[in-house]
């Protein structure tokens, strides 16, 4: 039989494809995520007390704060189906640039915390009366932030899942590489929120941006030597 | 097909592969023997280009591992003791994703030509997760052959499989897996790598330290052969 090298991105859509079929029928990560980041956000409304006034100011870090722990847990969930059964093994023996399958679990980590976002960010503004977090500006900062988030993550978690305590190592990688994306995700999104002018967010949104292609550049390159022995 | 020379292979300070020589002609069947820690795996997994070797040459198919482990993983199957399925998954979409993966033209009919060759196109639309063991396997062959490869290297094929399992499995790995292909199994299972090789390769101490083809072993049966092998 005669077979062609798939191309990369008919590749990285297989695989964004089977990750997003699985996940339709098991509801397993999305589920987990999104009870987690629910339980979060209730439990700082009772720590911090959200009243309106501290409300405003905290509103960025609360929901930061909740994205990045439920990504956390999509992440480690997402690449352990890999490798318990095997699966990365199969994924990394196709003839394909095994930067392919990174971009695949990337797009598809990415997708599913869109969704969790996508049903937070409403719940959020309903429970607390916020509407302001539905401006354009905020939600293309909280897409900025994700996905340079998901990109050292799922470089991470293909590392952590390797190992016997992959649950607690990926949260311990994960979050000072992520500091840069996290703050500056939370300086812009929280100067929006506050109704700061364009210039004023330039600086954190101008570093988000290049974090997220530096993350995405670093991962290209250095996905191949993590995955293999 | 397969050409290895003074393969070394360190993980750390551990030396696993200490200068192997090996070599598989077209056609051949190799059953890979030795003792738990000889290598075995350690050594499939360099030819299946999953692991980098430390030191030596490694080619398979014509292509060096691993500068050109991409044509060599055009070229290959795998079946190991884990099926490599997504259990969320039906038979039909883990045979087609893999087969996306490896870029199969008409993939639909090919899909169908390998279910029914691995005896699962009536379980077809059926979770991963509802199937036996047995099953399992049949499947993960159905995903290792569904680009037809030239070389299939089957590492612990049996390995919880029940009798039932595992003579159905040697019937599949017989008539779909090993047919007109160049096969290197490890097994812990002599009396059906004996049935199933036709050269037989003792792994011990990072080295292949006895060979012998299935003819020659007329005076002798394969456990007598391994257990000398082992003591020498």
């Amino acid at each position: 039989m005669k077979t062609a090298s798939p191309s990369f991105f008919k590749a990285t859509m297989a695989i964004v494809q089977k990750d997003l079929s699985a996940e339709l029928r098991s509801r397993e990560l999305l589920s987990a995520m999104l009870v987690f980041s629910m339980l979060v956000i209730l439990i700082f409304n009772f720590a911090l007390e959200l009243d309106p006034d501290v409300r405003e100011k905290v509103t960025a870090g609360v929901l930061w704060t909740t994205f990045a722990f439920a990504g956390t847990l999509g992440l480690n969930r997402s690449m352990a189906v890999e490798k318990d059964r095997g699966c990365m093994d199969g994924l990394l023996l196709a003839p394909v640039d095994r930067s392919a399958i990174f971009f695949g679990k990337a797009i598809s980590n990415l997708a599913f915390m869109l969704i969790v976002e996508a049903i937070v960010i409403p719940l959020y503004g309903l429970l607390y009366n916020e509407t302001r977090i539905f401006q354009p500006g905020f939600l293309g900062v909280i897409l900025l932030g994700s996905i340079g988030y998901i990109a050292v993550g799922t470089l991470l978690s293909a590392m952590s899942v390797q190992t016997r305590t992959r649950d607690v190592l990926l949260p311990i990688l994960l979050f000072p590489v992520a500091v840069p994306v996290l703050l500056a995700s939370v300086k812009a999104s929280g100067g929006l929120l506050a109704g700061a002018e364009f210039a004023e967010i330039l600086t954190p949104l101008n570093l988000l941006i290049v974090y997220d292609v530096v993350f995405i550049a670093i991962s290209f390159m250095v996905f191949d030597f993590v995955v293999e022995e | 097909m397969i050409e290895v020379k003074k393969l070394v292979k360190r993980f750390g300070l551990k030396t696993i592969l200490r200068g192997l020589d090996f070599s598989v002609q077209p056609g051949e069947f190799v059953a890979l023997l030795g003792p738990n820690g000889a290598g075995k795996t350690t050594f499939l997994r360099i030819l299946a280009t999953l692991s980098r070797p430390s030191l030596g040459l490694v080619q398979v198919a014509g292509h060096n591992i691993p500068n050109q482990a991409a044509e060599v993983r055009a070229k290959l199957g795998v079946v190991s003791h884990l099926p490599l399925l997504y259990p969320d998954l039906t038979a039909e979409e883990n045979i087609r994703f893999y087969g996306r993966m490896y870029g199969i033209p008409d993939l639909e009919e090919r899909v169908t030509e390998v279910l029914e060759m691995v005896g699962l196109d009536n379980r077809r639309k059926d979770l991963v997760r509802t199937f036996s063991r047995g099953m399992q396997q049949r499947l993960a062959i159905g995903r290792a052959v569904v680009h037809d490869p030239e070389v299939m290297l089957f590492d612990e094929p049996y390995t919880g499989l029940d009798q039932d399992a595992s003579e159905m499995l040697d019937e599949v790995l017989r008539s779909v897996a090993a047919k007109g292909r160049t096969v290197v199994m490890t097994s812990h299972d002599l009396a059906r790598a004996e049935d199933l090789a036709t050269r037989f390769d003792i792994l011990s101490r990072g080295v292949i330290a006895t060979s012998a083809k299935h003819e020659d072993l007329k005076n002798t049966n394969l456990l007598a052969f391994y257990k000398k092998s082992l003591e020498a």
